[in-house]
């Protein structure tokens, strides 16, 4: 690799999106460029209202092979969820 | 297709690890860039997803020809609006190669020095404005014909890329078939040239689906590693059966004499496109394979100093931000 443009990540956040969401990546020289890029590429047809660009090498993510000791313990807590418990109608909403 | 006559690569891996990974796919789990993958799967993903980002790209350069000479200005913000999307498509489906260890300029330059291919289509010249109404009708009638089941694809960025551009072809192929309509309801003059448009442009279209499946060699594994979803006449066979009939609600005929409905298979029979015009154009040797590349190649080299200058400012820019703090 040369002298290519790094990667950035594009997050995206809708007309009713509550949150950024992730849409896709693209070459820019600098934050502002990929920010004009993004909304080009990502936001042609009224997609967001707000744009975030992240440096792909600035990115972490979790390792595909800890799926299991990262994801599994929580498969054993049903209580966590509110319908694990039976609440009596006569009580009303809760 | 977009991506034709994709070879699969062997693979040399662990058995055990082939197995279970043959398993993920089977159960319809989706693979994404940091698993584990057998180099053949990697490879041929490389090679397919380039071939179809190129022709996203170099397909720009038919269409982007009647820009400026739409017959009217809506024609031409729709036109230009069609391009730009391509031009997206490309991008999207740069960026899922990428995430599989090829970088963007080494893919650019396989393209720019004809290591790695585009669809045969991009080599037939748009001649007129008929053409420009054919090219959405047919050529992205005939992509979407394959995109759609691509959706479901085992890489998981190819699939997301793959999802966004559907969204965005039906658009293509109805301002395509707009414009012709257009023309075949119009002068007898504008009927001729819709009629002629269609007469050369059919068997082009129908070879984008690669060659027939009793000489694609390569399609097995690409079919088991799901990269490959339907065989190339499956889906040759789906675009014939939904174009007549809207080639009879234009009043066009569909240039095949031997063309007709099959009641038994519940099919049309078709003849198939010269194979060997395939294969020349394959090689290099259509009408624009010349012009196309030569065109892209100017591009990059015209827009090298673009690339180096903006670059060269941003870091500037980060040097300065970082003695000020
Ligand atoms: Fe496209
Ligand atoms: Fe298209």
């Amino acid at each position: 690799m040369k002298n290519e443009w790094p990667l950035w990540e594009i997050f995206i956040r809708g007309q009713h999106g509550m949150s950024h969401r992730h849409v896709g990546s693209l070459h820019a020289p600098d934050a502002e460029m990929a920010i004009k890029n993004a909304r080009d590429v990502y936001t042609r047809r009224n997609e967001g209202v707000s744009i975030w660009v992240v440096e792909a090498n600035h990115i972490s993510a979790s390792s595909p092979s800890d799926k299991g000791p990262l994801y599994e313990p929580s498969e054993s807590k049903v209580y966590r969820h509110p319908t694990f418990f039976d609440i009596p109608e006569e009580v009303g909403a809760m | 297709m977009y991506a034709q006559m994709i070879k699969s690569e062997a693979t040399q891996d662990d058995p055990e690890k082939l197995a279970a990974f043959q398993a993920r796919i089977d159960a319809g789990e989706k693979i994404e860039p940091k698993d584990w993958m057998p180099e053949g799967y990697r490879k041929t993903l490389i090679r397919q997803i380039g071939q179809h980002a190129h022709s996203e790209i170099v397909g720009q350069l038919p269409e982007g020809n009647w820009i400026t000479r739409a017959p009217t200005l809506e024609r031409k913000a729709i036109l230009l609006a069609k391009v730009q999307d391509e031009a997206g498509h490309g991008l999207y489906l740069y960026c899922a190669a990428e995430t599989l260890g090829v970088s963007r300029d080494e893919i650019t330059e396989m393209l720019l020095d004809g290591r790695m291919k585009y669809s045969s289509i991009f080599n037939y010249p748009t001649l007129n404005w008929a053409d420009i109404g054919a090219v959405g009708w047919l050529v992205d009638g005939a992509a979407i014909m394959n995109q759609v089941p691509l959706q479901r694809t085992s890489f998981g960025p190819y699939s997301r890329a793959m999802i966004r551009i559907c969204k965005e072809e039906s658009f293509h192929q109805r301002q395509g078939y707009d414009a012709i309509r257009k023309m075949a309801e119009g002068t007898p003059e504008q009927k001729k040239m819709a009629q002629d448009a269609l007469n050369r442009l059919w068997y082009p279209s129908l070879m984008m689906f690669g060659p027939s499946d009793k000489d694609s060699v390569h399609s097995a594994q690409s079919m088991a590693w799901k990269i490959k979803m339907n065989t190339n006449d499956e889906l040759r066979q789906k675009f014939v059966d939904q174009t007549v009939p809207q080639a009879e609600y234009l009043g066009l005929t569909i240039p095949d004499p031997d063309l007709k409905w099959n009641e038994e298979r519940g099919h049309y029979d078709y003849t198939d496109p010269d194979w060997s015009e395939f294969f020349e154009v394959i090689k290099g040797n259509g009408p624009c394979n010349v012009d196309r590349l030569a065109a892209r190649n100017k591009a990059w080299d015209d827009g090298a100093w673009v690339r180096d200058g903006l670059l060269a400012h941003a870091k500037k820019k980060a040097t300065r931000q970082h003695a000020a703090e």
